[in-house]
């Protein structure tokens, strides 16, 4: 299993076909106490780049983007009762749905996890 | 001036402090050219309270008022009778000078009314949710269709010949600007609204029905029905209700599987005011909670652990959201939801059930009357407080007259509906509380006469 | 001589009886009162009206309620006693200066609101037959006069209910005679400061949005903007003076530059207060412009509303309004302009926005303000908005960074940034300061393009020597944030409630009430009965 990064704060971890999407602790962190999650219907087509769910905070509704194209096989269900999973376990059971990867080699553009870490400290 | 505090001492101290010399010298930014040299011309100067008091008396004396007439209107704006303590505390400072409740450690006053309004609405409309109020009934009205487009993702709303024509209208010009679709109707003097072809209409392109209740011509239509027929469909039911006094007598429309209701609530402690301010009530179902447009306030703890309440949800907002918002609503009908809150707070639910009571005997009784009048039939099979009476001719003419006689009949549905040659002998005729039954007998009497 | 029994202690005994202040059974302290939820008070079969028995009516065919709406009444007394302990619990422009930048609260006269309720003006119906209703048709049309003089402009929609509703109003105009030369533009430009309510309208108005960054100097960079014109561009709104309180000095040429490439100039009027009397945004090129009758012409806001947004339009525009609207003919006949005759009148209305004629009960208010002060009075109070603004923004520019403070004098409002505060310390603690200094806060993180944004609109209708009692305020609580006094971060301690949770209130939404018992702290009436 291998975890990318993009520059807007999206994680995505992949494992054979399918990948799993969340945001970054570093964003967590940034947008406070989240209140909502607005998640990508089971199904949808994605492309990358794509603006798919909505992360809610009290004064900010921040757009999340697909790190891939692809299609959408599940939204994490624990998010409706308990979005703050998100502040928490922004890079574990925070993690916001999972995608089949239709071109995997749209990876090659992402960074990987030391990468992010300098991106981050430069910001 | 009497509203201006500095003094010219004041003002020189100031610009001392400052480092300017004149106030001109602070509108340094305005180009040259667009300065003014002085007050602009062909305006009057500044005039005394006494004076202006005279000025605007004698204008509000021209016009002739509800309360000095036999009064039968309706068509969205009722008369009814506003407690001497509604006025009495919308006037107090706190309320009526302060603004939008952003700051809530020291707005708990306006923001425990508006938790207490949205709960009354909720209650009132039989929905799980309300809003803390829109403009008025006809922009709350679109604002349920873009709802319905949100939720369903779908493009064509379907609208009752019953709605109101001014709220129809009001659809039709928005939608022409987002490229919804409408599918409306003119409404036929029939005994019966047009549910059953409100439900042809239905397919699945709809996001929507749209139905007033009781409708543009005082009938009641049956909501459940077309509630179930929509469901079938996949689209949602809006319910419009212009008169909410009605829903003291018959079922609230959300219990009769209406998914959004909106509506009108001047006839609650508002008043008619020629037409504005008024106040738009905005139900749900709480699902749909996220797709509501306009301010929320939600309950809450402070850091001592008391109960307390904020505007909430407000990422669905324009000052958030911008672009993306749900609506672009900002300012609301705050003070007037208050009025209506108070009233509403008087009557209590039974209070309001009495009250609608009263309005259903007063207009059966001027329908005993007014029928008796040779020429003039009834059109409804059911109603509230208000039905399309049929007279011989066409009825905008016999307004005109009775207005002259001092008598305000009624709203001719050749107002509402210009051109329409064959709606134009219905009169829509109202009676509340306010009515007595030496109006009735006067309106009866001239009517006779001006039909003859 | 009779004496009277004399018992207690007197301050003039010289020792403080106690100095503990002991908990209240009630949850009340003294003037500090708390108050309950009305349906937590009232009562099933109490009721503040008395009414007549309902004659018995026949009630068949009619879907009959199953129930009463559950909400239980209160009586006269119960229900002025709770709205009035209910209103203490706010701030209001009637108890101090209310500085909240963009939003202009103004004294609001109460002249105002006795002619609003005189019956003439408050009860007449929409509908009544025109030539029953002269005078309410009178007070349209002279209230319309003064806005289209004052703002130089050639016409004005009346029945926007609220500034956001008159910018609908101004962009579905321009739609309309876009749509009417035949042609196909659908960008709307925006400046980054502006108020949220612009993006969100142009969008609400189908078009799409594009940003228009900003100078150093807080104005609209005129370059970036003419970059941005083409073919595709409808027009540009524009904030004038602008949200950070500044003039936009190069605003004809922005309009000439929009104009040369076919689109219309938008003027958010919601800063119309700053200039009154003194510039006409007719003269610099303005296509449309609402005014919120609310911020200017001082009609009371109300806790959120209602507002009022007339429209200001030029030649250009004027044609699209929307209906109803009152007009004068040639012999200075007034006569109210409905869908009947529009055809003949006016064939190229966009439509209507609102049922009926918008908001009358503001339209008497604002003209009674405005006859009050007179186009002499009007032009004095732009003056004095904007001397009490550079007041305030001169006199704490050397303990609060004002961001333009360099750029020269600001219009009615003053702009400052947290810069300079202590790790931590942020504009809010210092908003939440001004709380328990017994002010409500000025405009905080507002505009966005200024880190942690205060705003501060004094208006003028505040003295000098109130405003000098706020500025030390807002100094001393400037100083302590530097100085990173963590009391501010508790702050307010005085107030009706503590900082609320808005996580919570948002995480998990209570919007009506479910009958359940409020959280501990607070007892209820039942509550304290028991004891």
């Amino acid at each position: 299993m291998t975890r990318y990064f993009t520059q807007e704060h999206e994680w995505i971890e992949v494992n054979g076909e399918v990948g799993t999407v969340g945001i970054t602790d570093y964003a967590q962190g940034q947008l406070g106490d989240i209140t909502f999650v607005e998640l990508p219907a089971e199904g949808a087509t994605v492309g990358k780049g794509d603006s798919v769910s909505v992360v809610d905070s009290v004064k900010a509704a921040s757009d999340v983007y697909s790190p891939v194209s692809g299609t959408v096989t599940e939204a994490n269900p624990a998010l409706a009762d308990a979005p703050e999973l998100v502040n928490s376990d922004a890079e574990t059971g925070g993690w916001l749905f999972r995608v089949t990867l239709s071109d995997p080699a749209e990876l090659e553009a992402l960074m990987d996890e030391a990468a992010y870490k300098d991106f981050v400290a430069g910001l | 001036m009497r509203y201006l505090p500095l003094t010219a001492d004041d003002r020189t101290a100031m610009l001392a402090t400052i480092g300017a010399a004149s106030v001109d010298d602070l509108f340094t930014d305005v180009p040259p050219e667009a300065r003014l040299p002085g007050p602009v011309e062909g305006l009057p100067a500044h005039a005394s309270e006494l004076a202006v008091e005279r000025h605007m008396s004698r204008l509000a004396a021209q016009n002739l008022t509800a309360g000095n007439a036999p009064f039968f209107l309706g068509a969205g704006a009722y008369r009814h009778h506003i407690p001497a303590s509604v006025d009495h505390l919308i006037q107090r400072g706190e309320f009526l000078t302060a603004y939008t409740p952003y700051q809530p450690e020291i707005a708990q006053g306006t923001l425990q009314v508006l938790f207490e309004f949205q709960t009354q609405v909720a209650r009132l409309f039989g929905t799980d949710i309300a809003n803390a109020s829109m403009y008025d009934g006809s922009t709350a009205c679109w604002e349920a269709i873009l709802m319905a487009g949100r939720i369903t993702r779908r493009g064509k709303a379907v609208l009752s010949g019953g709605l109101h024509p001014h709220y129809a209208q009001v659809v039709r010009t928005m939608a022409k600007f987002t490229r919804d679709e409408i599918d409306a109707r003119q409404p036929r003097l029939e005994p019966a609204p047009d549910d059953a072809e409100l439900i042809e209409a239905i397919d699945a392109q709809t996001s929507c029905v749209v139905v007033q209740y009781p409708d543009i011509l005082g009938r009641i239509p049956d909501l459940a029905g077309i509630a179930e027929a929509a469901r079938a469909k996949g689209a949602l039911l809006i319910a419009v209700v212009t008169e909410p006094v009605a829903l003291g007598l018959i079922e609230a429309p959300g219990n009769l599987g209406a998914d959004i209701v909106v509506g009108e609530g001047q006839s609650l402690g508002v008043g008619l005011q020629f037409g504005g301010p008024y106040l738009g009530l905005f139900g749900c179902r709480e699902k749909f909670v996220r797709q509501m447009p306009g301010r929320l306030c939600g309950e809450t703890v402070d850091a001592e652990g008391k109960r307390g309440f904020v505007l909430t949800l407000s990422t669905r907002e324009q000052h958030i959201r911008r672009e993306k918002a749900t609506s672009n609503i900002c300012t609301n009908s705050g003070l007037c939801a208050l009025a209506f809150s108070i009233h509403m707070t008087l009557l209590g639910g039974e209070g309001l059930a009495k009250l609608a009571r009263i309005n259903h005997a007063r207009t059966q009784a001027l329908v005993a009357r007014l029928t008796q009048v040779p020429g003039v039939s009834l059109l409804n099979q059911t109603y509230f407080n208000e039905v399309t009476l049929l007279l011989p001719s066409d009825a905008r003419d016999a307004v005109r007259v009775l207005a002259e006689r001092g008598v305000l009949g009624g709203v001719s549905l050749g107002r509402l509906y210009p051109g329409a040659a064959e709606l134009a002998n219905g009169l829509l005729v109202t009676a509340t509380e306010t009515v007595t039954d030496e109006d009735i007998e006067t309106f009866a009497t001239e009517l006779a006469g001006v039909l003859a | 001589m009779t004496t009277t029994q004399t018992a207690g202690w007197r301050p003039s005994m010289g020792e403080a009886a106690t100095r503990d202040k002991p908990a209240t059974v009630s949850g009340d302290y003294a003037l500090m009162l708390e108050e309950c939820l009305s349906f937590e008070l009232g009562g099933h079969g109490k009721c503040g009206v008395d009414m007549d028995e309902p004659e018995l009516a026949p009630l068949a065919g009619l879907p009959l309620r199953q129930a009463a709406p559950d909400l239980p009444g209160l009586t006269e007394p119960e229900t002025v006693r709770h709205y009035t302990r209910l209103s203490r619990q706010n701030y209001a422009i009637d108890l101090g200066p209310f500085p909240l930048g963009s939003c202009t609260m103004k004294h609001n006269p109460r002249l105002n609101e006795k002619v609003a309720r005189l019956p003439g003006f408050a009860d007449v119906h929409p509908l009544q037959p025109q030539a029953s209703v002269p005078g309410a048709l009178e007070v349209i049309a002279q209230l319309a006069d003064w806005l289209v003089t004052l703002t130089g402009m050639s016409a004005v929609a009346m029945s926007p209910k609220a500034g956001a509703h008159g910018e609908l109003c101004g962009l579905l105009c321009i739609r309309a005679a876009i749509d009417a030369r035949g042609e196909t533009r659908d960008v709307v430009l925006v400046p980054e400061s502006a108020h949220g309510t612009n993006p969100a309208t142009a969008a609400f108005a189908g078009f799409k949005v594009e940003s228009i960054p900003a100078t150093a100097a807080g104005r609209v960079d005129l370059d970036a903007l003419k970059a941005k014109l083409g073919p595709n561009v409808a027009g540009v709104m524009i904030t004038n003076p602008n949200t950070c309180g500044l003039f936009e000095p190069d605003m004809k040429a922005i309009a000439d530059a929009v104009h040369a490439a076919g689109g219309y100039v938008y003027c958010d009027g919601a800063n119309f207060n700053a200039v009154v009397g003194k510039v006409r945004p007719g003269d610099l090129g303005v296509d449309a412009m609402h005014i919120n009758l609310h911020k200017t012409f001082s009609t009371p806001h109300g806790g959120g509303g209602p507002g009022a947004g007339p429209v200001v339009l030029s030649e250009a525009l004027a044609p699209f309004a929307p209906l109803p609207f009152v007009t004068r003919d040639a012999q200075g006949r007034i006569h109210l302009v409905e869908e009947e005759t529009a055809g003949e009148d006016h064939p190229n209305s966009f439509g209507r926005m609102v049922a009926f004629h918008g908001q009358m009960g503001m339209f008497t208010r604002a003209l009674t303000y405005i006859l009050s002060h007179g186009a002499d009075g009007l032009r004095q109070v732009a003056e004095d908005a904007v001397l009490n603004a550079n007041y305030v923004l001169r006199s704490l520019e050397n303990v609060l960074h004002a961001p333009f403070g360099d750029s020269g004098p600001c219009m009615h409002e003053a702009l400052f940034s947290d810069r300079g505060f202590a790790e931590g310390f942020s504009t809010l603690d210092v908003a939440k300061g001004l709380i328990d200094e017994g002010f409500h806060p000025m405009t905080v993180y507002f505009p966005l393009v200024v880190h942690g944004a205060m705003l501060v609109e004094p208006t003028e209708t505040e003295s000098k020597a109130g405003l000098d009692r706020f500025i030390a305020s807002l100094r001393s609580l400037a100083e302590r944030a530097k100085a990173g006094d963590v009391s501010l971060h508790s702050a307010p301690h005085y107030a009706p409630r503590r900082r609320l949770d808005e996580t919570l209130a948002a995480r998990k939404p209570v919007l009506v009430w479910k009958g359940e018992p409020a959280p501990s702290g607070q007892p209820s009436p039942s509550e304290i009965g028991d004891r």
